[in-house]
């Protein structure tokens, strides 16, 4: 075989076995016959805009259709066990499909990352009736779900959480309140991490429960952030009713179920692949301007350009060792700080480019503020999906095996640790 | 294979490290350094005679062992871990490229068997200004009645002072900036040829300046654009020569993570810290990315890649930032003690700021790749 052709755009072809590429062509037609081909500019898939939430709903409700497009004709969760409603086929037929799709105007949106969090987490640690009720209105967008993690006291330090789920008659009363939950305001269904015990250390009684969105008791409030839009949502909850049948994964042991979402999530998010804006339209931007002549700017653009190809090499890595059926020799964390500064990058390269314009944003700037939403949308690689400095201390701890930090807090009853400043102390304690 | 190392290569990896570990201790590393050449001849000979790694990535009718240019950077990236001081990439790599791409099919023939045999081939290419272009070489070379004679100087050559054989890059006589170049062989003995060692900031690998007074000559190159061939020849050695600095990156993230691991203070290891752990965090991303640039670079000279001057660029873009920055940091993560002459925290330092510099530090290669990048993209147009 020839040694070439394995990098980038051509390492999808060589990869290609003769069932691989029958697959391909396959998903090709079928992709034709249900959607239309990507355009220069002007695809609805790029997202809102602008943000209104008539818009923002507008997008999430063809995200949920094109989902329920892809179940219905066999293309949604490649991966996926057929009992489950997935194709039962292979990781290289989910990155092909991946590719291909690439090339049409159609996105499920926030879906497949919803998907690949809960999915795998109700597989391995949900019971039969769980995967039974749960999991074919999942990949079908049938039913959307949110992810009830994080609180405004534990964020990087997310088993820290104060939302309690006490026992009431069958069931769970659950009270507190969630924060930067994703698409919330779209969602059916929530998976929730609440304390169901005070007298284990804080690790130990935690509960993975599975909520109804448009139950009484749950509030949600669109969340705007710094770029306009309504990504994120706070969540409250008062005595929510959970039944106990909606417990993953056992009582005070959910924090098992979590770590099963959570490894999802990094690799997840650091492994998005930027459809637009590569250092080759960015120089074309310098030449047209006369810019190129700048050659500490034709410095930037050059790091940037070795940094870009350099992830996509690390991408492709990763993608060989999923062809190839092994685990990949690379730590998820390594991608995502990557991907995260480089894409940082890359918008303040873009932004010098503009000169003067540089400092408008959305229709009155350049390319309709393409760049200045990559900038102002910086913290989404760089704090979402956990912090770059709490995956620079994954890394450290998981690929490096250096030791933790000191943890006083970690085999104490929960009731015993101090509250943080601004909350009420001794909480569930009463 | 492709990221993934082949069970053949894996064994190959593993062969080399042993051999090295046990060839080139410390002790016996900082002896060879004392010495004239910076290296064993003896330890050379074994390397080339019972490794065969100078015939690595020649073909097999000109004294090559069949393996490929993946495998000879597999090599230097072994070689580079220990520092190794002998010619493997000064002369197996640079000069050995410079002879596949620049000479004549009757030179190759006669003189690459004697390369991967073990002789020590020095590549003479930079002129007074320090550039890395091979038309601003420091010769000139003059012919009468077919026999070619050199004069000028050159400097930053790799074992230049002990080689056996020089190949010099040459201007034709007129000094305009658009002369051609030429590909010369000079004998280490030969008459008008003075050789003097330079005091390099790389203790573990020499070089010197030449100068060359009507020095008798062999022309090597068969004429068409030489220019070009030398520019794909040093493109292919930027690329071993990232591959060595790669196995020196990682010998330092290694020994910097040991160091984090087992050095106590304030009653628990240095590396729980996170002002530690993360800059061993960092390290790690630059290794990472230092590795597959790596790879991909050094599988497109086998491939004949058309895009091999973006990848070497590339490549060595990443590991003059990385292995210069990593090397400081080690010695950083362990304070004092990595300051001392008697620890090879500055020798690893020193190795890796030569090679940021040789052959374009990372400033050189960013324009060179952008350049590239914007040359096909006006061809394209």
């Amino acid at each position: 075989m020839a040694r070439g052709a394995r990098r980038g755009e051509r390492l999808m072809r060589r990869a290609d076995t003769p069932a691989e590429a029958a697959f391909r062509e396959q998903a090709r037609r079928w992709l034709a016959a249900h959607a239309e081909p990507r355009r220069p500019s002007g695809n609805w898939s790029d997202g809102p805009q602008p943000h209104t939430p008539e818009n923002e709903r507008a997008y999430f409700e063809r995200c949920r259709a094109w989902q329920r497009t892809l179940f219905d004709g066999g293309y949604a969760g490649i991966t996926w066990p057929r009992r489950f409603g997935g194709r039962g086929g292979t990781p290289g037929e989910a990155l092909i499909f991946g590719q291909e799709q690439a090339r049409f105007d159609v996105t499920s949106g926030f879906l497949p990352a919803s998907i690949a969090l809960l999915g795998p987490a109700l597989m391995r640690h949900g019971d039969d009736a769980q995967r039974e009720r749960y999991l074919r209105p999942l990949l079908r967008g049938d039913e959307v779900w949110c992810q009830l993690f994080s609180e405004p006291d534990a964020g990087s330090d997310l088993a820290a959480l104060r939302t309690r789920a006490e026992r009431d008659g069958d069931g769970f009363a659950v009270n507190g309140q969630k924060l930067w939950t994703t698409s919330a305001q779209f969602s059916d269904r929530g998976f929730l991490l609440a304390r169901t015990n005070f007298d284990a250390p804080k690790h130990v009684g935690i509960s993975f429960l599975l909520v109804d969105m448009r139950a009484p008791g749950i509030e949600v409030r669109p969340l705007v952030t710094a770029k306009g839009d309504r990504h994120f949502n706070e969540v409250f909850f008062t005595n929510l009713r959970v039944r106990l049948e909606d417990v993953v994964g056992g009582i005070d042991r959910g924090w098992e179920v979590a770590k099963t979402t959570l490894a999802n999530e990094s690799v997840m998010i650091g492994t998005g692949r930027q459809r637009l804006g590569s250092v080759a339209s960015l120089l074309r931007e310098a030449q047209r301007s006369g810019r190129f002549a700048d050659a500490a700017l034709r410095q930037q653009l050059g790091a940037a350009l070795v940094e870009e190809r350099v992830l996509g090499f690390l991408q492709d890595r990763m993608q060989e060792a999923v062809l190839e059926g092994q685990r990949p020799d690379l730590d998820g964390s390594v991608l995502k700080v990557l991907w995260a500064e480089s894409r940082a990058r890359k918008a303040e390269i873009a932004i010098a480019l503009q000169g003067a314009a540089g400092l408008l944003e959305g229709e009155d700037a350049p390319q309709g503020g393409f760049w200045q939403e990559q900038w102002l949308d910086r913290p989404m690689g760089t704090i979402g999906g956990g912090t770059l400095e709490v995956h620079r201390n994954g890394i450290g701890e998981r690929a490096l095996g250096l030791p933790r930090e000191p943890r006083p807090d970690r085999d104490v009853p929960f009731r015993e640790l101090r509250a943080p400043s601004g909350a009420p102390g001794r909480d569930g304690g009463d | 294979m492709a990221f993934r190392l082949s069970s053949e290569q894996q064994e190959f990896r593993e062969l080399l490290r042993r051999f090295f570990a046990e060839q080139l201790p410390s002790g016996e590393l900082r002896r060879q350094m004392q010495s004239e050449s910076g290296f064993d001849p003896e330890l050379w000979k074994r390397i080339c005679s019972e490794l065969g790694l100078a015939g690595l990535g020649l073909p097999e009718a000109q004294g090559g062992s069949g393996f490929g240019f993946a495998e000879l950077c597999l090599a230097l990236r072994e070689a580079g871990a220990v520092l190794l001081g002998a010619p493997l990439f000064g002369s197996a790599a640079l000069a050995g490229r410079a002879l596949l791409h620049a000479a004549s099919e009757p030179a190759r023939a006669r003189l690459l068997p004697e390369l991967a045999a073990g002789e020590v081939f020095a590549l003479a290419f930079v002129g007074e200004r320090g550039d890395w272009d091979p038309r601003e070489a420091g010769c000139e070379a003059r012919e009468r009645r077919g026999r070619f004679a050199l004069s000028g100087a050159q400097q930053i050559v790799l074992h230049g002072h002990t080689a056996e054989r020089i190949l010099v890059v040459a201007r034709e006589p007129g000094g305009a900036a658009d002369a051609r170049v030429g590909l010369y062989l000079v004998e280490g003995s030969a008459p008008g040829l003075t050789r003097e060692a330079l005091r390099g900031l790389d203790l573990t690998r020499r070089c010197a300046r030449l100068r060359f007074e009507s020095s008798p000559a062999e022309r090597l190159d068969a004429g068409g654009d030489t220019a070009a061939a030398l520019a794909r020849a040093l493109d292919e050695a930027r690329i071993a020569l990232a591959n060595e600095m790669l196995g020196g990156l990682e010998r330092v993230l290694e020994t910097a993570v040991a160091y984090a691991r087992s050095r106590r203070q304030f009653g628990r290891a240095i590396g729980s810290f996170q002002a530690i752990k993360h800059k061993c965090a960092d390290l790690l991303i630059a290794t990472e990315a230092s590795r597959s640039a790596c790879q991909v670079a050094a599988e497109a000279v086998d491939d004949a890649d058309p895009e091999l001057p973006l990848l070497a660029a590339i490549a060595k873009a990443q590991l003059s930032q990385a292995y210069s920055h990593a090397a400081q940091e080690n010695v950083q993560i362990h304070g004092g003690v990595g300051f001392t002459w008697e620890y090879d925290a500055h020798l690893y330092q020193r190795r890796a700021k030569a090679s940021e510099i040789f052959l374009g530090d990372a400033r050189w290669n960013r324009e060179a790749a952008l350049q590239w990048l914007a040359a096909r993209a006006a061809a394209s147009a």
